[in-house]
């Protein structure tokens, strides 16, 4: 299955200049396999929405549809194909 | 004629300065990395071409590693990243706190000083950093606290000669040393007071701000402590105050000249609980017999009252025959000093708080 993710500007640079970005995933696809799947051909986009561990960094929200990923079931939220994942930076910081 | 680099990093990005070798007039460049926040940087000036490093840290995607062989035109990092725990770690890299090229006597090695408290060894001219598996296993670990800060190791003070000898400072945890090339670790606190503990002499847990050393004197070492300021002739095994003749024994940096083994210069605050220059002064006094007596350095810097500390890692000296010494301030100013502490000139004002800065002559 196919999701698409689309990327605010400040992250572009790390997915080769590319506003959207498809990733193919393999049997059930959930927000934690989509961001796997990005391991591999822009390692440096996934480390910036996740920690060593794989965790959500702690201000990067994940909107499926109109809803915040953490409101649903954070990286186990199970995805369709054709869905796209939005990335934005929370409203924060001094 | 030699040119001077100085790398400021600040709350907001980061700042490269240039200057000939008299070192009066500066041409600042920057921000590059804005709105991360530059804890750490570093200039190796070991290979044909100097590497400057970089250790930023954005709120919203997190910390990076960074290096440059054209003095910051371009950065570059590995697309998975120069350091960071690996899965199953149970930590994640928080922030990059220190990057420190090791001595000539160790081509290509640069370590890295992290939060959690970890420290990082790279042995490719600091592109990828490996976690020093003994001191981040040591059973100590589980008791290190946490300063205001964080829990970071925040100095690795590499032996000048010894490849297989250094030591780290964390806050929370104290001094720790290895003299087996990193694959044992020892606390080396003895005389360092801790006084927000029970016990004011535990084998670890002090509040080691930040230490130095000089290469031609490698058993003296000098510690700024959270309330103290001491020096060891022994490499460590004991420490002794040499706060007497300072206005106050807070303060964050210390720093070592880089010729006079003597000369070592702090910066200190008025106390833990009033974290401002002593006397609402922009001063660094300087030691020049080891910290037997001190004196202020006033010529140059600023008269008007300033509340402005400086940081642990905002005060530095470079390598010129005629020692440049820098400070910056969290009010957004750095000044330097061509001869060794006795005039100063300002290099910015109303920059973002200054976190770090580093010189080198280059050429």
């Amino acid at each position: 299955m196919s999701v698409a993710v689309k990327l605010p500007t400040v992250l572009r640079p790390f997915a080769g200049g590319a506003e959207r970005v498809q990733v193919e995933v393999a049997g059930e696809p959930t927000v934690g396999k989509v961001f796997a799947a990005l391991e591999v051909e822009h390692p440096a986009l996934r480390r910036r929405l996740t920690d060593d561990q794989g965790a959500l960094r702690r201000h990067v929200n994940v909107f499926l549809g109109n809803d915040n990923v953490r409101d649903l079931n954070a990286l186990d939220t199970p995805l369709s194909d054709g869905d796209e994942l939005l990335i934005l930076p929370s409203v924060a910081g001094g | 004629m030699s040119e001077t680099v100085l790398l400021i990093g600040t709350k907001k990005g980061l700042w490269i300065g240039r200057s000939d070798s008299e070192r009066r007039e500066w041409r600042l460049n920057g921000p590059s990395f804005e709105m991360q926040g530059v804890y750490s940087v570093g200039i190796d000036t070991r290979g044909e071409r100097p590497r400057l490093f970089a250790g930023g840290t954005s709120e919203h995607w997190g910390p990076a590693v960074f290096h440059s062989d054209d003095l910051g035109q371009t950065w570059d990092e590995p697309p998975e990243g120069s350091i960071g725990f690996p899965a199953g770690a149970d930590a994640s890299m928080e922030r990059v706190w220190q990057i420190q090229p090791a001595p000539e006597n160790q081509p290509g090695v640069v370590y890295a000083g992290a939060q959690p408290s970890s420290l990082w060894k790279s042995t490719d001219g600091g592109v990828r950093f490996e976690l020093v598996s003994a001191l981040w296993d040591h059973p100590h670990r589980k008791d290190w606290g946490a300063g205001f800060g964080g829990q970071a190791i925040h100095t690795v003070l590499p032996h000048p000669t010894d490849s297989q000898r250094m030591s780290v400072a964390m806050s929370t945890g104290g001094v720790y040393q290895t003299t087996d090339g990193g694959d044992s670790w020892k606390p080396a606190n003895h005389g360092i007071k801790a006084y927000f503990m029970p016990d004011p002499d535990p084998e670890f847990g002090q509040c080691v701000h930040k230490l130095a050393g000089h290469p031609a004197v490698p058993e003296r070492l000098f510690a700024q402590n959270h309330h103290g300021v001491y020096r060891s002739d022994d490499g460590g095994a004991i420490w002794k105050s040499i706060a007497d003749g300072l206005p106050s024994d807070f303060g964050f940096p210390i720093v070592v000249h880089p010729h006079e083994p003597e000369t070592v210069y702090v910066f200190p605050l008025v106390a833990d609980g009033n974290r401002i220059p002593t006397d609402a002064k922009c001063r660094v006094y300087r030691s020049r017999d080891a910290g037997s007596t001190w004196e202020a350095l006033t010529n140059g810097l600023p008269e008007v009252p300033s509340y402005a500390p400086v940081l642990r890692d905002a005060l530095c000296v470079d390598q010129a025959d005629q020692a440049g010494v820098y400070v910056g301030t969290r009010d957004g100013c750095v000044y330097a000093s061509a001869d060794g502490g006795d005039s100063w000139v300002e290099v910015a004002r109303h920059l973002p708080d200054v976190l770090t800065v580093r010189a080198a002559v280059l050429g």
